[in-house]
């Protein structure tokens, strides 16, 4: 495979054609270890026999029965929501929390022990006691989740304060930059990175956190609360149904928008 | 513009009683730098030297600003100068083009910014003005950040060994650069190098650094003409008369 050596501007078009033939060899790569994944899961289906263990086809037509009645775009929606506003809260408090633990020795020394505890707490603990203490309102839903994954933000972007280079922050002194362009040119470029990182991982661990938390709460939507049901009838197809098509949403998120926001923070990288 | 003039033509005073760095890992607190005195005539180009470690990028520093941790003053000759520094690595922020780079080092909507190209093209830049640094050459990351320190056209330039880690033509040809961006504007310069032939053939003076808890040694004039100093043989004889090497 051709590859350019040495890119340079010049070569841009050239690094752009070795881009998109990479990338539809990894799709390729995707859409046929998927297709073997499907073929076993039917294999296995055929030979167990079980309901207990349904086939893609039976799952499927439990995906198609439930969005054409509408059933399950509500409680997607509803999930998706939740998935949105606690992976917000997580991302600006998590980012908040880390910045200022990073940037100072002493905050750093004295709140490590409090992020190690909170990195260990399981997210069981977390929710039980959440709902506990504040009832069971979609606030607390919310809260429960970025509680659990505040400290993971909290971690990655400590060490992107850490890491802050002070031949940059020099740079900008002697150059009189002043406070706003030094964080929008020197500090916040720096961030992204670790910023995109916690996204991509923080996204997968909040939308399961999610359905655990409408599962216990008792609320009345969500893909938590539907499987929560299913369960109580040991229903596996309606289960999968669910679970397969949240996970088809959260990819769309993340090829769609996580995906080409790490790319854009990414693009000056040789 | 006058008084700006006029302003520009006070002297650079250094009087440092001692810089210290604190302990740290079982070594004792060190003294890097003692009784160190000298005055800077505008528009001189002063070149500080000494053997490695013996503290001069931490005197460029301490004149400089940043670093603010010494015993003693230090007298910029007046007000608020405007200040360049050129670094020993090009400091160019990898996110932005080297274009960006440029400007970004100007406030907004000053005049300057319509310099940009002129001195793109005089770093030999034009090409490469919309490419990200690390696409470019070391060479070239570091004509950009000459392109950025002359677009200020400050008042002081602080330069601190900003040709190391070059092969010696680009090395030379960058040096030929500054002396022709310096010779269209003169202004103050305080260069730091361990180079010989390069403090000879660029500075006007030459104040050499001892080694440990360092203070000036010896303080020469080099008695070259612009032309003399494109001339090799003529900046080595030079070169023997002030190192008496």
């Amino acid at each position: 495979m051709a590859r350019a050596l040495t890119p340079s501007s010049s070569t841009l078009p050239a690094r752009k054609a070795v881009e998109s033939g990479a990338w539809a060899e990894r799709l390729g790569w995707t859409l046929a270890s998927l297709a073997t994944f499907v073929a076993l899961w039917a294999l296995a289906a055929e030979m167990v026999g079980s309901r207990h263990l349904p086939g893609p086809i039976a799952v499927f037509d439990v995906v198609v029965r439930e969005a054409s009645t509408g059933v399950l775009w509500t409680h997607l929606f509803a999930t998706l929501l939740r998935v949105t506003a606690a992976f917000t809260v997580a991302m600006f408090v998590g980012a908040a929390i880390g910045l200022l633990i990073g940037s100072n020795r002493f905050a750093d020394r004295f709140f490590d022990s409090w992020l190690i505890l909170f990195l260990n707490l399981p997210a069981l603990v977390i929710i039980a006691l959440c709902y506990v203490w504040f009832g069971t309102t979609e606030l607390t839903a919310i809260l429960a989740v970025a509680i659990n994954k505040i400290p993971n933000v909290a971690v990655q972007m400590r060490e992107g304060a850490r890491s802050l280079s002070k031949d940059l922050t020099e740079m900008a002194q002697i150059y009189g930059f002043g406070k706003w362009k030094t964080l929008r040119h020197v500090v916040i470029p720096q961030l992204a990175p670790f910023w995109a990182a916690a996204a991509r991982s923080g996204l997968a661990l909040v939308w399961k956190i999610v359905l655990v938390v409408e599962a216990l709460g008792g609320h009345s939507t969500g893909v938590g609360h539907q499987i929560h049901t299913a369960f109580g009838s040991y229903d596996v197809p309606q289960i999968l149904a669910y679970a397969l098509a949240f996970i088809v949403v959260i990819q769309i998120v993340e090829f769609g928008v996580l995906q080409p926001l790490q790319a854009r923070v990414n693009k000056w990288r040789r | 513009m006058a008084a700006l003039e006029k302003a520009t033509l006070d002297p650079l005073r250094v009087e440092l009683q001692r810089k210290t760095f604190p302990p740290v890992g079982g070594r004792d607190e060190l003294t890097v730098l003692q009784n160190v005195r000298f005055e800077v005539k505008p528009r001189s180009f002063v070149v500080l030297t000494g053997p490695s470690g013996c503290g001069k990028s931490t005197l460029l520093n301490i004149i400089a600003g940043l670093d603010k941790d010494y015993e003693g003053r230090i007298d910029l000759g007046h007000g608020t100068p405007r200040v360049s520094f050129i670094f020993q690595t090009p400091r160019l922020l990898p996110w932005r083009t080297v274009r960006e780079n440029i400007s970004l080092a100007l406030p907004d909507g000053d005049p300057r910014h319509a310099r940009i190209d002129e001195i793109l093209e005089q770093v030999g830049l034009t090409q490469a003005a919309t490419a990200y640094p690390e696409r470019t050459s070391l060479g070239m990351q570091r004509r950009a950040a000459l392109a950025r320190g002359f677009i200020q056209e400050p008042d002081i330039l602080f330069m601190d060994e900003p040709f190391v880690s070059l092969d010696d033509p680009t090395a030379q040809g960058l040096r030929e650069l500054l002396t022709g961006l310096w010779n269209r504007r003169p202004t103050t310069v305080l260069f730091v190098t361990h180079d010989r032939y390069e403090a000879v053939m660029l500075g006007t003076r030459i104040l050499r650094l001892s080694a440990g808890s360092a203070s000036i040694i010896h303080d020469d004039e080099v008695r070259l003409t612009a032309a003399d100093r494109t001339d090799r043989t003529k900046v080595v004889a030079e070169q023997r008369r002030i190192f008496q090497d």
